[in-house]
């Protein structure tokens, strides 16, 4: 569904992603993991055209992803986006983020819309706090926000960039159990994240990405029980015993 | 005191008639320059280099000249090429395109506080340019730069006095011509001043409720 080809990407003369290719299969969730600075945001926001890249090719369902073109916007429709700071739109309730996308892009009848985003607000378990703004919400529950409001475009495939990493730790949790749930349904998942619990349990395919490249691929039990790379092995050693 | 007091009641009725069109200056140049400050902040916004260019030079060239020299030059010069504006509409046009420069920059600074992200979870759910900003920039825009637009009103107010240097009757033409012919320069001018500190009071009142409504949301 997701292809990924040679993509290369700097900013100026730093080469950020330096030839990365892989494949995301209908239904498969992936998880993206690596330090910071390797690349696994970028990849990420290269996969809806929310940054440009210089070289190879990404195709969704075997439509070029192409930022400086219309057809951006098609696509965008079908691959939703979860971002780490939530981005709500604050000047907006809970209900009114989650039907903005299927009222104004796809024009859907606002009672229509609002039946529909109360669904998705009660499958996030946020059914009582429909017409809060943001600003009342905690970030736990803005995130589920935005969940539903990735799930109420209807898309093909969810895009979570790192979606608990500006959470407070008892606040991580719900998001993570949505975020299982939305996959259990078949949800075509890519998650960059830190949650290496999440990775194991949920993700069918780990990528480990460092300077730019992916380093090692393969299930979440290869890649995280038994990583054969170096690289790999001092990075999980680091993120699982911290204080080592 | 009394006799002031007399006096005072004399002019009102002139000095209302003046009250009446600064209001209608007022009102009308900050509609002019509110649309058109929109207009140059938005036309800056976009993409396009020459639109960017345009905007600000426009914004350029208008903030470098005193509104008085616009004034002037609307009136007195654009008849030498055959645009003949009554004083009054040579006011409200060149009040709202020297304001709108301001207008303009409130407008930019509300529109450039707007966090990347917002436009970028617009982006993500299939949102154009177009939709994007008329309903995620342009409503958190105007929150941001509704205080600074406040203190536009009531500077616009004031400042419609310039006005009166190219004829047009409002308050402060009418009080000058009061005290030029009766000398009471003492009376007139007192009534004038307080007028308008009448009619700013609501202005600064709206301001600041329209702040503290936003401040939150």
């Amino acid at each position: 569904m997701i292809e990924v080809r040679d993509i290369h990407k700097s900013y100026g003369p730093v080469e950020v992603i330096r030839g990365i290719s892989f494949d995301v299969e209908p239904g498969e969730v992936v998880c993206i993991i690596g330090p910071s600075g390797s690349g696994k945001s970028t990849i990420l926001r290269c996969l809806n055209g929310l940054e440009t890249y210089q070289k190879g090719e990404i195709r969704i369902d075997g439509q070029r992803v192409d930022p400086e073109d219309k057809s951006i916007k098609a696509i965008r429709q079908r691959v939703s986006m979860v971002f780490q700071r939530f981005n709500l739109f604050p000047h907006r309730t809970a209900i009114e983020n989650v039907m903005e996308g299927p009222v104004y892009v796809k024009g859907m009848s606002r009672a229509e819309a609002r039946e529909m985003a109360a669904g998705y607000l009660k499958k996030v378990g946020l059914e009582d706090k429909m017409e809060s703004y943001p600003g009342n919400l905690s970030g736990g529950q803005q995130q589920r926000v935005a969940i539903a409001r990735a799930l109420a475009m209807q898309p093909e495939a969810i895009l979570f960039d790192e979606p608990t990493s500006a959470l407070d730790p008892e606040l991580v949790g719900d998001v993570l159990s949505v975020m299982r749930q939305v996959a259990e349904e078949g949800m075509t998942m890519v998650v960059v994240t830190h949650e290496m619990g999440f990775a194991r349990e949920v993700a069918d395919r780990v990528l480990f990405l460092e300077g730019g490249v992916i380093v090692e691929q393969g299930s979440a039990e290869e890649v995280l029980r038994n990583p054969q790379e170096p690289r790999t092995q001092s990075f999980l050693k680091r993120v699982l015993n911290p204080l080592i | 005191m009394s006799e002031a007091l007399s006096r005072a009641a004399d002019y009102l009725p002139v000095l209302m008639e003046g009250v009446w069109v600064t209001i209608a200056v007022t009102v009308l140049s900050l509609l002019v320059s509110t649309v058109l400050g929109l207009f140059w902040a938005i036309l800056g916004w976009t993409k396009v280099r020459a639109f960017q260019m345009i905007s600000r030079t426009f914004i350029t060239v208008i903030r470098g000249i005193p509104i008085i020299v616009q004034l002037f030059y609307i009136y007195f010069v654009m008849p030498d090429i055959g645009i003949n504006l009554t004083a009054f509409q040579a006011g409200v046009i060149g009040m709202g395109i020297a304001y709108s420069a301001y207008q303009a920059e409130n407008f930019r600074a509300g529109i450039e506080a707007i966090d990347r992200g917002q436009i970028e979870a617009a982006q993500s759910i299939g949102m154009s340019d177009n939709l994007i900003m008329r309903r995620v920039i342009l409503p958190q825009a105007f929150r941001i730069a509704l205080p600074p637009y406040g203190n536009t009103m009531i500077m616009m107010l004031k400042d419609s006095s310039l006005v009166s240097t190219i004829t047009v009757a409002e308050l402060t033409r009418q009080g000058q011509l009061i005290a030029s012919s009766t000398f009471d320069n003492m009376t007139v001018f007192t009534l004038v001043a307080l007028m308008y500190l009448v009619m700013a009071l609501p202005l600064t009142y709206l301001a600041r409720q329209l702040e503290k409504r936003y401040k939150n949301a």
